[in-house]
């Protein structure tokens, strides 16, 4: 036998863990987005409080961060404070408020403080659909010409801004300045 | 006494009803329904991953479900339903991935691994069997008799 072909099982094995070791770290429920790169799909639909009807044009003119959250889903509470952490900031936030219970949403707003400007009441789930929510929270980060560019499946905490979201915004923030 | 089996019977039937009314279509034919059958079985379930959406008891599946539903009622075809839904959730949806050149290899790769592993069988076949009739035609008249005295001497208690 040649020599080359007494290393090739050891090849194998190498190339395989390879492949093993970064199986490790893979995380299978994120699912990458269909929609990024794609503009906000249109909707018509009532605020949370009820005011006014919001659109698709409502979310344009800003970079924003869009939260899909429920009062039914418990990551949403654990990440409702940083959320209000970043609104404080100056960091724009709008909600979808997702398959909800009206009262019990605005109920929740008022006890643990408000970090959205826009909230829209998704109570069928028909904007989710379209937007291919399988699960709440999750956070899309919208430009300001209303183009979906990056989403975040899970809770938002300090690293998961630090790392994946804060830079992102920050350039589409500088994209947005003319 | 009447009025509690009245009362019985009603609850019964209402209860039965109540309990059908949580997932049941009704459809115009039997062509539709086994259509809704096989679309529900080929598209996947996204956030219990390893169910197809007939199969699952997730909120999102029950969504998809009236989803697909309603638009067979507006009679769309299989293409249409399952672009509908890749649009929103990706290629991941389907139990049954489009031929594409991302998936060239999840298609035929398992086709190339057998026939990449019947080569090397019959390269190794061909050669071991080249070698053994080839050693044992040109052994010489003194090559056989020495083999015929190792082998003896091998068992010399015989």
């Amino acid at each position: 036998m040649k020599r080359w072909m007494m290393v090739l099982p050891l090849a194998v094995f190498l190339l395989l863990a390879v492949f093993l070791y970064k199986g490790l770290f893979l995380k299978p429920d994120e699912l990458p987005s269909a929609m990024i790169g794609k503009p906000f799909p249109s909707f018509s639909l009532q605020s949370v409080q009820g005011e006014r009807t919001l659109t698709e044009r409502d979310l344009l003119g800003k970079p924003a961060l869009v939260n899909v959250w429920g009062t039914w889903c418990p990551s949403c509470k654990v990440e409702h404070p940083y959320l209000n952490q970043l609104a404080e900031q100056g960091v724009v936030i709008h909600g979808i408020n997702y398959k909800d219970d009206n009262p019990a949403a605005l109920k929740w707003l008022a006890e643990f403080h408000n970090p959205y400007q826009l909230n829209i009441d998704d109570a069928q789930g028909t904007l989710g659909l379209d937007l291919g929510v399988y699960g709440a929270p999750e956070t899309f980060l919208v430009d300001a010409k209303g183009v979906i560019r990056y989403k975040h499946v899970g809770v938002v905490d300090a690293t998961v801004w630090r790392e994946q979201l804060a830079p992102r915004y920050q350039s589409l923030l500088d994209e947005a300045r003319p | 006494m009447r009025a509690w089996f009245t009362a019985l019977v009603l609850g019964i039937t209402l209860a039965g009803a109540a309990h059908a009314a949580i997932d049941t279509y009704q459809f115009r034919d039997q062509a539709e329904r086994e259509r809704y059958q096989r679309l529900t079985k080929e598209l996947r379930c996204p956030k219990c991953q390893n169910q197809d959406i007939a199969d699952s008891n997730a909120p999102i599946a029950a969504d998809l479900r009236r989803e697909i539903f309603r638009m067979l009622g507006e009679g769309k075809d299989n293409q249409q339903i399952v672009d509908f839904m890749v649009d929103r959730y990706g290629d991941f949806v389907r139990y049954k991935p489009a031929l594409t050149s991302r998936t060239w290899l999840l298609w035929f790769g398992p086709g190339l691994l057998l026939a990449g592993g019947l080569v090397v069988m019959a390269v190794i076949v061909r050669r071991r069997r080249g070698a053994t009739s080839g050693a044992a035609e040109h052994l010489s008249p003194a090559e056989r008799e020495r083999l015929a005295h190792l082998l003896k001497k091998d068992h010399p208690h015989d």
